[in-house]
């Protein structure tokens, strides 16, 4: 039984009569302890998906799915209040803006101090000092230098790569077993990128934490996640264990993906590229949602959409006529 | 099975095809849209609207003129108390002057003090504040410190202080009105005009070569107005309020002028004995007022959602 | 080929800005930029890369002259700017500037067309038909179409905004744009295309770009020569081809190693460990 079930998970907006899909049918398992990607553009459904997750996807957004479990329990028949004790606790969420995310007006060590009292074990949450010792325990875990000071510090002092830091300390402190981490590098440099996404792999190492790590940027799944789902317009459209499906893409959209980076073109004075844009919410095409897009577009793509198919023991593909 | 793919069909720089974003017929649409989102700031707009037709047409739809006095008619009762008649509605005041004329004429009035009061103020105001937000340093604090002073002193007293220097009458009622308003628009346009000045678009106009004046008056001053228009609407009801103020002290409108301030002076001692005489201006002014706010929230309202949009 | 005259060179560039003092204390000195010196060639890609902190932005100030440096000067065609207003004044129309966030960048109040008309009413140049028909011809020229003309930003998705952002940027046929991390706000097949437009772009008008990034993959593509900045400094520059066989500086070194790869080794992928979670599900009750 996988840590996280997810099967055909819908989001929709809109009136109900006539709905707008953000997130049109998404299957998705995470094993315990696994790196999980969804790689997707802006449009995509990979953030909404995440946040229909965790429970936070407000009116007038709404959420159904044939199922929908984590660790076993089924999310969709729990208690309000025992959804909210979740997200915190045992499944945690980190953002891609820590400076938005961390309010600006407590210190560090009062919003850890917030967290500990929330999702801490009973040992640690008896009086101020033990929230304290864990509070330092755990910025010393994300690898912040002069971590008994650093509780004084207001989050506008931290640079970004530390705040990210505190950030994941408060999200680890309630002892997760899944942890979403939405664009958590987009918005660092890639310096301290690059040490954010070894503290994330370490963290899976020590603790065994299933991490689900959303993101835009290929190479940044492609070195740090086990499996990797690839959506577009709201539908997974092809899900491999990498690095697999970086080699030897079934999907045009994959493939057209990595043809567009440039650390694929460096023999082209051209990049090449995916003509047009994502269909809008409002706009998805009929057919397959790449149709008007694909360079393999036939009259079967505009009036049948393809379901996802397996076409190997590990890689399922959303396509008429899958790449070899 | 797949075939050998074709060429590309577009060339990649022909850019976004047919699916795009939906293109909006017209902002105003799209602002009417949002400001009749909220019923309040609608029925406010109904009769923000009725009055301005009450102004305009005064002169056609008033039964009797504002100031002729009918002395075999004095304190008639609104025409639901007994004694009252059709003949003047809503009664007659103490020397026989219609009650239903004068509030209708009154309306002019009310709206011209608004009107002028907060064009007045609105335009000083956003260019001093244009000015200090824009220019900074000295002139800056020059600006603000004066504001500040302006203020410190309660409002009503700084009007009648500016009357008690010009003289009573409507008009310097209008520019008292006018000075004590000024710093909230001085204060509002600077707030914005410091937010928007250090935007890309502005930098981007800057390297295009553009001088002060252009940048101040034709790129930043579009983008800040949507605050004003909501202080404007909200300083109308204010200006309304100053004036009956003003008028009720003696200081603004002089009689017979059909001011609905200088209206409730004069009726005070009847309260007892005709209270229709006091109470019909009073309401008058109360739901001129209310209609405007409701308007001015209705504006924000639908004015700051687009403005996030960018 | 004749050879370059450098279109643009920086000797020893240096802007301090003062630091807010708290109380009486002294005020500090922020050394945002610290003694640059490069050169540019016409038509030719100078990438600017660095971190955020490294004076790239401030840099990009300078260059387009929105701000007087400290020390140091910059020429352009031979001529030091600092010293002579209308030089500056003069040279102004041919220096442009696209902006990284295609959200802020467009003036919310103007449409397209008017967007691309305003460097040209600034100038003075032509009269209103002739300024229209440039709008026009410029918007197809970046792939837009006639309709887009009358359109406000907010009708456009991120990377059509940009594409209005290079257009208005080329409008008034400019010698160099200074393009601050153009693409990095943009999906990557969406980056892809407006890549390919700077450089049609700049084999059509010949401008010089001086093209700030983080993106290292990004540079390698784009770049004739590279800067790479830290600090406020240079710490290394040389052709695209030397910088990227053979990074002498640390920094330059740390950078490559960090930037993720596709098909690199997998550095960060590790056996997952047999250990039991130290996060085992709590058996006291709460």
């Amino acid at each position: 039984m996988a840590l996280v079930e997810i099967r055909d998970l819908h989001v929709d907006f809109g009136a109900p009569s006539r709905p707008l899909p953000a997130v049109d049918g998404v299957d998705l398992d995470i094993e315990a302890g696994e790196i999980v990607g969804i790689v997707g553009e802006s449009g995509s459904g990979k953030s909404m998906t995440a946040l229909a997750l965790m429970g936070l996807v407000d009116a007038p957004g709404r959420v159904r799915a044939a199922h929908l479990a984590f660790a076993g329990r089924d999310l969709r028949s729990l208690a309000p209040r025992a959804r909210a004790r979740l997200a915190g606790g045992e499944m945690a969420m980190i953002f891609q803006d820590p400076q938005a995310s961390l309010d600006p007006c407590y210190t560090v060590g009062y919003q850890l101090d917030e967290a500990i009292r929330l999702h801490g074990i009973a040992a640690e949450r008896v009086n101020r000092a033990t929230r304290r010792e864990r509070a330092v325990a755990l910025l010393a875990e994300v690898e912040i230098a002069d971590p008994a000071a650093r509780l004084h510090a207001y989050p506008h002092q931290l640079s970004g790569g530390m705040a990210q830091r505190v950030m994941i300390a408060g999200a680890i402190a309630g002892r997760p077993t899944l942890l979403i981490a939405d664009e958590p590098t987009t918005a660092l440099d890639v310096t301290v990128q690059a040490q954010v996404l070894a503290l994330l792999a370490r963290l899976r190492r020590e603790h065994a934490m299933a991490i689900l790590l959303i993101t835009h940027d290929l190479p940044v799944v492609a070195q740090t996640a086990d499996r990797v789902l690839v959506m577009y317009a709201g539908q997974v459209m092809e899900t491999g264990r990498v690095p697999a499906i970086f080699e030897s893409p079934r999907h045009p959209y994959t493939r057209a993906l990595l043809d567009a980076i440039p650390e694929h073109n460096v023999d082209r004075a051209r990049l090449r590229t995916i003509p047009g844009v994502v269909p809008g919410i409002a706009d998805r095409p009929a057919g397959c949602l790449l149709g008007p897009r694909c360079a393999f577009f036939v009259e079967r793509c505009a009036t049948q959409r393809p379901a996802l198919r397996d076409v190997d023991p590990a890689r399922s593909v959303r396509c008429h006529f899958p790449l070899t | 099975m797949a075939r050998a793919p074709h060429p590309t069909p577009f060339p990649a720089t022909r850019g976004e095809g047919a699916i795009g974003p939906i293109a909006s017929p017209s902002r105003f649409i799209d602002f009417w849209r949002a400001f009749a989102q909220s019923r309040g700031a609608v029925t406010g707009f109904a009769v923000v609207a009725l009055l301005i037709a009450l102004a305009l047409g005064a002169d056609s739809i008033a039964p009797y003129p504002p100031n002729e006095q009918y002395r075999d008619f004095t304190l008639v009762p609104p025409f639901w108390h007994d004694g009252g008649s059709l003949r003047f509605p809503l009664g007659t005041d103490a020397v026989g002057r219609d009650i239903l004329s004068r509030l209708i004429h009154g309306t002019r009035l009310s709206l011209l003090i608004g009107t002028i009061s907060v064009a007045l103020s609105l335009t000083l105001g956003t260019l001093l504040g244009l000015l200090a937000g824009y220019v900074r340093g000295v002139v800056d604090v020059a600006i603000l410190r004066l504001m500040d002073v302006m203020l410190a002193l309660p409002s009503l007293l700084l009007a009648i202080a500016v009357v008690a220097i010009l003289g009573p009458g409507l008009i310097n009622a209008m520019y008292a009105i006018a000075i004590v308003l000024l710093p909230h628009y001085v204060r509002l346009a600077r707030a914005a005009v410091l937010a928007e000045a250090g935007r890309e678009y502005v930098t981007s106009s800057r390297i295009a070569g553009a001088g002060a004046w252009r940048l101040m008056f034709a790129t930043i001053l579009p983008n800040c107005t949507a605050p004003l228009i909501v202080q404007a609407t909200l300083g109308f009801s204010n200006a309304i309020l100053d004036a009956a103020a003003l008028g009720f002290l003696g200081l603004g409108a002089q009689p017979p002028t059909p001011e609905w301030g200088a209206m409730l002076a004069s009726a005070l001692e009847f309260i007892q004995r005709a209270p229709w005489v006091v109470t019909l201006p009073g309401l008058a002014i109360l739901v001129t007022v209310l209609a405007f706010n409701l308007v001015g929230d209705g504006l924000r309202d639908a004015l700051d959602p687009k403005l996030r949009r960018t | 080929m004749t050879p370059n005259l450098p279109l643009l060179e920086a000797h020893d560039l240096a802007k301090h800005y003062r630091a807010p003092g708290a109380g009486f204390r002294a005020r500090g000195v922020v050394r945002a930029l610290d003694g640059v010196s490069f050169s540019l060639c016409a038509g030719r890609t100078l990438a600017v890369v660095g971190e955020s902190g490294c004076g790239k932005s401030t840099l990009a100030r300078q260059v387009t002259m929105v701000e007087t440096p400290t020390a140091g000067k910059l020429c352009i065609d031979g001529r030091d700017v600092g010293a002579d207003a209308a030089y500056r004044a003069q040279l102004r129309p041919q220096i442009q500037m696209v902006f990284q966030n295609p959200f802020a960048s467009l003036n919310p109040r103007r449409t397209a067309g008017q967007l691309l008309e305003e460097p040209l009413a600034i100038q003075r140049r032509g009269n209103r038909t002739e300024r229209r028909d440039a709008a026009f011809a410029m918007l197809a020229r970046v792939g837009l179409r006639p309709e887009h003309y009358g359109r406000y930003p907010h009708m456009f998705s991120g990377g059509q905004r940009q594409r209005i952002a290079i257009a208005r940027a080329l409008m008034l046929r400019p010698r160099l744009v200074v393009a601050d991390e153009p693409v990095s706000a943009l999906d990557v097949s969406i980056q892809a295309q407006v890549l390919n437009l700077l450089m049609d772009l700049q084999q059509a008008f010949g401008v010089a770009y001086l093209f700030i990034a983080h993106n290292l993959s990004v540079v390698r593509h784009i770049a004739d020569d590279v800067l790479v900045m830290y600090r406020g400094r240079i710490v290394e520059q040389g052709t695209k081809h030397d910088l990227f066989a053979h990074p002498q500086h640390p920094y330059t070194q740390a950078l490559f190693a960090s930037t993720p790869r596709l098909h690199a080794d997998r550095v960060l992928h590790q056996v997952r460990a047999a250990a039991p979670s130290s996060f085992a599900p709590r058996s006291s009750p709460l």
